[in-house]
């Protein structure tokens, strides 16, 4: 019923326009010997490939033609490619390049007709003909009906044509062709020349149609295929000349197709998947550049742990799957992120450098609505110019990370209504001084400097507000109590080295026998330690005048007395030792001898290790 | 520290002034590399849960503070301050900037935005996230300090390694764990360490800083009432033992005054200092310290003892009528509030049973058990009284603070599960002291010979030395190896403390409880992230101003995650409201539609642990929602949704409980659902009997949403019929 009314609403008005103007262009003096369509709708994306044959019957030189839309069509035009393709049938060699394109408006075309017009690229001669070879992509174009439907239901979409290739000029011979997914067709316009073939609908062959013919045709079938549309797509593109191009895409998706209502049943969804949630879809599959690395997937509320990764020397392909199955008008929104090679994106050129890298989204079928794309340059990067293969709109931006002073040039462009065919290379380019990149470390290695500098100076500086005060003066004075301190303990540690010597040259000479030898170091150990006790004299009455040291000073004294003990001691043994090898007297009486000598010294000299660790402490 | 000092002595030979001169300079050098180690170590002992998962916010109040963070980094500090949210508590809404304790939000946001300066440019979140692992590494230079204070630097670098990985303090500061205990038990430290600090020093710096450190802890946590609590009762302890100084007087009136009027200044928390129960000890002791020591310096002046006594007879009566005069009057006008029921819950540990169902429903204000003591201290159990022995045989003001802290804490700990955290750092403390005391006594035994040793082997060769050693060795023979056992032993001791730290940490500690994780059939490891699947999907499918109805646990989490309007979150203010909800849960179908009607509420969330046998889930928490809801609403009776006495969801249930809504809602179809091989469908795993209403039918509510392991469940509530 929906289907008849919007047909009476549309055609009267087209035929109307088709009727009125027609003789305007009739007069034009190309023909299309042949029209070849075929419009595939497996996907959500419309994609109408036409093979124009196009004939100059007229005397001038034609270099324009003009392509037809109606506006319920053009105003989902996504895309639109036009390849001259030479030689005939097989031999087809198409150039690849797109000629191009321009929207115009003739005065005589009303405004329910939108005409694009394609250059040439050599006039088209009399008698002459070529082959036009048009794409045009479109999105949104296939309308859910019903417009709202059960779990369990499955989506049927109606898609809404001409039979007749809708043109400006008078085709001779054409046809259609309609590939559909391998489902169920509930319905479509059954004209005379209508033919289905498996998944295939074909209308045709038409011969010899005026300008400006339109014959209705709806198509009404079933199509589960996901319906992911990005309602925006953020790409950001970050260089660093460390050798990373980091890529961040946050997604906010929707399920366009035919809106889900009623109950959700988790039960009927898990136990008949493709039954009970036929419309959803569950995942989603982008194909990365490959060598990609760091994948990461997440949202607003942390990682999704349901996606998985694998890849070979052509692509990177990330399987991601959104938190729940996405029904019709169900949204999300999420991130993925990656790192690619540096050097297979960046490359330079006569002293710039550019960054070459495809501009749509990596996902596979998905419509963005819109889409931004931002390349953050490093900072510092100068003279930076865009070269896109569509007209984009273009502005700069600053943007500040980390370890940044004024920030990082950005170039956004934005583009709406992207498909898959926008998923071109584009250039952006700039000059960088190699010598910029040494800036951040040189930074951070500044900062930690000037940190232990800091550190450094506050240990060493003064920093108490009253020099005068009793506190302040009196830890001064402890301060020094403490260096003197340790300059006696040094001063007693190295007679106890002196000591040693002597007991190691009585060692030696119970080995070798050599007097002379041991009386020598006598000698030397001698004058050391008279020079010690000298040197010992000086802090030991600053430590008497010092009233600070009132309570380590009983310890010290005892130590400077205890060692000096020690050392009479050790003195008078050497010389027993030495006198009783002079008079070679036996080893067993000189250790009798000294035996007396020998025990007093032990336990002296542990008294005095213990006191030097007691001040060691202080 | 025995082999330390030997290598000197040795070297001193060939070096013989420089490395003698810089033992100190080692030991120094060694103390700051051990808590630089210790530092790190307390850091990273809490990342296992970012390194298993991922950097993500846990429980549920974290996921306020988060909120309330995010808010406050993006609006600014008045817009966060004069937030009036109505996404929670609807119809009624929450005053957010009076009634929360600011300090953790502020402290996230000082240090994102210290991070911002310094030019890096972090996501709040990984500061919330790490914040609280943060304040932990804070803490144990704290603790070094408080213990080096109390005893001496050998039990600082034992406190800071004990509580650095203690269990206790961990269950709270785990990396993700961004909750008001995290910074508090910082501050709480750091109050206490900078008050004995005071009180030792009598220096007034020192009681202005114990005074903001206290600012401090009010601004971040509500346990700041054991500090005004604690402090004068040490306080009074000491004026009662006779250890009354003018350090003391100078620390506490600083300390008191400043700490009070800079506590004034949080709203939350108000003019409470002079008008609460709770409070009211602080005040009193801080006039008796003023009588203290007025009767001090009349004593000074009067000579005559006699006038004197009966000079303290006047005084001490009239200001003790004064006293409870002002008290008296205070209460019964009723400007002194009387004490909270969480108070008397802290001190009599059978109250909130009795009379406060909504406190006594959350497991952690459960009194303690033995298991989770041992679960928490492990050896500090034991420690902490040998601690406490030679905290008693070297008494002084620290000394005793630190016991006090010690068995006050412990009694709390007693009491509630969560003030086990306040025990944490007293029990570290304590047992740092008997730990360092301990192996100071033996290592000294052990050393005692080692140097004689070393010396007589130096010396060379001649009999007399070797036989003048043996003697020594001989004297005490037992000791010394007694010593050296008694070492080995409490290292082990030590190091299967460091063992059970870290198995715990990994094992208990670690789980964001957002994220379920399980081992799988062949041992891999399953993951159930169904609240994030629930929570997302309510922020993206439902409309922006829908009202979601839940039992309170989930409320922070649906208004952060799910960015959707509340009836009940975890501020458990309003018990009424949550009472209604709980009324809801509990009534028949068309009772509840009524109710839902009347609180506009749009969706309905449960959490049902039924298929994958999560047994925190809303039907085993439904008894509380009835008691709860029957506090308010004596319709709601608790016996009618048991069978004597036993609660049921099997056939032999009450024909209630079959019935009311939670049921309803949790086990809607799934009587038809197969969950293990083996069982009748309908087979209920968390509670592990087959359900007894498989025939469950929905009139005016349906299902919206079921995540992938039916652990959430969301129906939505239809809009009323059409009439005729």
């Amino acid at each position: 019923m929906k289907r008849d009314m919007m047909r009476s609403n549309l055609f009267p008005l087209l035929f109307a326009f088709a009727f009125l103007f027609s003789p305007v262009f009739s007069a034009s003096d190309l023909i299309l010997a042949k029209v070849d369509r075929r419009i595939d709708l497996t996907s959500q994306i419309v994609r109408i490939a036409t093979s124009l044959k196009v004939e100059n019957t007229g005397s001038d030189v034609v270099s324009e033609i003009l392509l037809s839309f109606p506006e319920n069509h053009a105003k989902h035009l996504a895309y639109l490619k036009a390849i001259v393709s030479e030689g005939k049938g097989k031999a087809k060699t198409s150039s690849g390049v797109g000629l191009p394109v321009k929207a115009v408006q003739p005065n005589d075309v009303p405004p329910a007709l939108t005409i694009y017009s394609v250059s040439l690229p050599k006039g088209l001669g009399k008698e002459h003909s070529l082959t036009l070879d048009v794409l045009a992509v479109f999105t949104h174009i296939l309308q859910p009906f019903p417009e709202k439907i059960n779990q369990g239901d499955v989506q049927l979409l109606l898609f809404q044509e001409s039979a007749h290739y809708l043109s400006p000029y008078a085709v001779k011979a054409q046809s259609l062709t309609l590939k559909l997914p391998d489902a169920r067709i509930e319905s479509y316009s059954k004209l005379e020349n209508a033919k289905l073939q498996g998944s295939e609908l074909k209308y045709g062959p038409y011969e010899n149609i005026p300008p400006f013919s339109y014959l209705p045709i709806v198509i009404h079938y079933e199509n589960n295929l996901p319906f992911a549309v990005a309602k925006e797509l953020v790409r950001e593109i970050e260089i660093s000349h460390w050798g990373n191009v980091q890529i961040t895409e946050h997604y906010d998706i929707i399920h366009a197709g035919a809106q889900s209502k009623g109950e959700f049943s988790r039960l009927d969804y898990q136990t008949r998947p493709y039954l009970r949630g036929a419309s959803a879809f569950r995942r989603l599959v982008a194909k990365l550049p490959p060598r990609a690395h760091s994948v990461y997937y997440r949202d607003e509320i942390g990682n999704i742990s349901t996606s998985s990764l694998w890849g070979d020397s052509k692509k990177t392909e990330l399987e991601i799957e959104p938190r729940y199955p996405m029904f019709g008008g169900w949204k999300t929104t999420f991130t993925i992120g990656y790192g690619l090679p540096l050097q297979d994106f960046l490359f330079g050129l006569d002293g710039k450098r550019f960054l070459n890298i495809s501009f749509g989204a990596p996902i596979y079928e998905l419509v963005i609505d819109t889409l931004f794309v931002k390349v953050v340059l490093p900072e510092g990067s100068k003279d930076i110019s865009v070269s896109a293969p569509f007209p984009v709109k273009e502005w700069q931006e600053t943007k500040i990370s980390h370890l940044d002073i004024v920030g990082r040039p950005v170039v956004v462009l934005e583009k709406n209504n992207v498909v898959p065919e926008h998923n071109e290379h584009f250039q952006v380019y700039y000059k960088f001084n190699s010598l910029s990149m040494l800036r951040e470390p040189f930074m951070l290695i500044s900062g930690f400097f000037f940190l232990f500098i800091a550190c450094i100076v506050y240990s060493h500086a003064d920093i108490s507000i009253s020099k005068s005060s009793a506190s302040y003066l009196a830890k001064l004075q402890w301060d020094e109590v403490q260096a003197t301190t340790q300059l006696i303990h040094g001063i007693i540690s190295r007679c106890l080295t002196a000591h040693d010597k002597l007991e190691a040259s009585l060692h030696d000479l119970s080995r070798t026998g050599d007097v002379q030898a041991c009386k020598a170091t006598r000698k030397s150990v001698d004058s050391s330690l008279k020079e010690l006790s000298k040197e010992l004299k000086q802090p030991l009455t600053f430590l008497q005048s010092c009233p600070q040291a009132a309570q380590i000073l009983p310890k010290v004294e005892e130590l400077v007395t205890k060692e000096r003990e020690l050392q009479e001691k050790l003195v008078v043994k050497h010389t027993t030792v030495v006198d009783g090898y002079e008079k070679k007297s036996s080893g067993r009486e000189i250790e009798n001898r000294i035996a007396s000598y020998q025990q007093k010294i032990t336990a002296l000299r542990r008294e005095v290790d213990d006191l030097m660790d007691f001040i060691d402490e202080i | 520290m025995a082999q330390q000092d030997l290598k000197p002595s040795i070297n001193s030979f060939s070096f013989p002034k420089t490395l003698k001169l810089k033992t100190k300079q080692q030991e120094l050098l060694i103390r700051v590399a051990t808590l630089a180690l210790i530092y790190v170590l307390a850091f990273i002992t809490r990342l296992f849960s970012v390194l298993r998962y991922e950097s993500m916010i846990h429980e549920f109040d974290p996921y306020f503070n988060y909120r309330t963070t995010l808010f406050l980094t993006r609006n600014g500090f008045a817009e966060f301050w004069n937030w009036f949210d109505s996404e929670s508590w609807y119809p009624l809404g929450r005053i957010i900037g009076g009634t929360l304790y600011p300090g953790l939000m502020l402290t996230a946001a000082a240090i994102h935005s210290l991070l911002r300066f310094l030019r890096l440019f972090v996501h709040i979140r990984e500061v919330c996230v790490l914040t609280a692992p943060f304040f932990a590494s804070n803490t144990t230079l704290v603790a070094y300090f408080f213990a080096k204070e109390v005893w001496d630097s050998g039990a600082g670098i034992v406190a800071a390694a004990l509580i650095a990985i203690c269990p206790g303090y961990i269950s709270r500061s785990v990396a993700g764990s961004y909750d008001n205990e995290g910074v508090a038990i910082f501050a709480l430290l750091l109050t206490f360490y900078l008050f004995v600090k005071a009180v030792n020093t009598g220096s007034l710096a020192w009681a202005l800083g114990s005074a903001f450190g206290y600012f401090y802890m009010v601004s971040a946590w509500g346990g700041y009432v054991f500090i005004i609590n604690l402090v004068p009762l040490y306080v009074l302890v000491l004026l009662v033992t006779g250890r009354y100084s003018l350090r003391l007087y100078v620390a506490y009136n600083c300390m008191y005054v400043l700490g009070m009027l800079l506590a004034m200044q949080i709203r939350f928390v108000g003019f409470q200092h002079v008008q609460s129960g709770e409070h009211m000890a602080a005040m009193g002791v801080f006039f008796l310290l003023q009588v203290f020591f007025f009767l001090d310096w009349v004593r000074h002046l009067l000579s005559d003892t006699k006038l004197f006594q009966s000079f303290l007879k006047i005084t001490v009566t009239s200001a003790v009528t004064v006293g409870a005069v002002a008290l008296g009057v205070g209460m019964a006008s009723g400007y002194i509030s009387p004490w909270t029921g969480r108070f008397y819950s802290l001190l009599d540990p059978t109250y909130a049973k009795d009379h406060i169902p909504i406190i006594a429903s959350v497991s952690e204000h459960q009194p303690t058990a033995w298991s989770s003591f041992m679960f928490d201290f492990h050896i500090l159990l034991f420690l902490f009284p040998a601690g406490l022995y030679f905290c008693f045989k070297r008494l002084s003001d620290a000394t005793i603070f630190l016991v006090m802290y010690g068995l006050t804490s412990m009694y709390f700990a007693g009491v509630m599960v969560r003030l086990i955290l306040v025990a944490t750092p007293a029990m570290c403390l304590i047992s740092a002291i008997a730990v360092s005391a301990t192996i100071k006594n033996l290592t000294r035994v052990v050393r005692a010979k080692s140097p004689a040793v070393q010396s007589g082997s130096t010396k060379g060769t001649s009999t007399a030395k070797s036989s003048s050693k043996g003697v020594i060795d001989n004297s005490q023979p037992f000791q010394r190896n007694g010593a050296i056992v008694l070492l080995l032993g409490a290292f082990y001791l030590l190091s299967r403390y460091a063992i059970h730290c870290t198995w715990v940490t990994s094992e208990a500690y670690s789980s964001p409880s957002i994220v379920l994780a399980a081992r799988g059939a062949h041992g891999q490891r399953v993951i159930f992230d169904d609240y994030r699947e629930a929570y997302y999907w309510l922020r993206q499918n439902t409309p922006q101003d829908a009202k979601v109805m839940s039992w309170w646990d989930y409320g922070y989490q649906i208004t952060a995650m799910g960015n959707r309007t509340v009836i009940v979150d975890n501020n458990t203010w309003n018990n009424t409201h949550i009472a209604t909800v709980g009324r809801a849960m509990s009534s028949y179908e068309d009772e509840a539609y009524e109710i839902m009607r009347s609180l506009d509420v749009d969706y309905v969330l449960v959490v049902f642990g039924g298929v994958t046998g999560y047994s925190s889930d809303d039907i085993n928490k439904f008894l509380w929602m009835v008691r709860i809801g029957g506090g308010v609403f004596p319709v709601i009776k608790e016996p009618d949704y048991l069978v004597n006495g036993e609660y049921r969801v099997d056939k032999g249930a009450a024909p209630k409980m079959l019935n009311c809504l939670m049921y309803k809602l949790s086990y809607y179809r799934f009587g038809e659902l197969t969950t293990e091989y083996g069982k009748p469908p309908g087979y209920d795993r968390a509670r592990g009997v087959e359900i007894g209403n498989k025939d469950i039918k929905l009139e005016y509510l349906e299902e919206a949403f079921t995540t992938q392991n039916w652990i959430v469940r969301i129906y939505k509530v239809k809009p009323p019929k059409n009439r005729w």
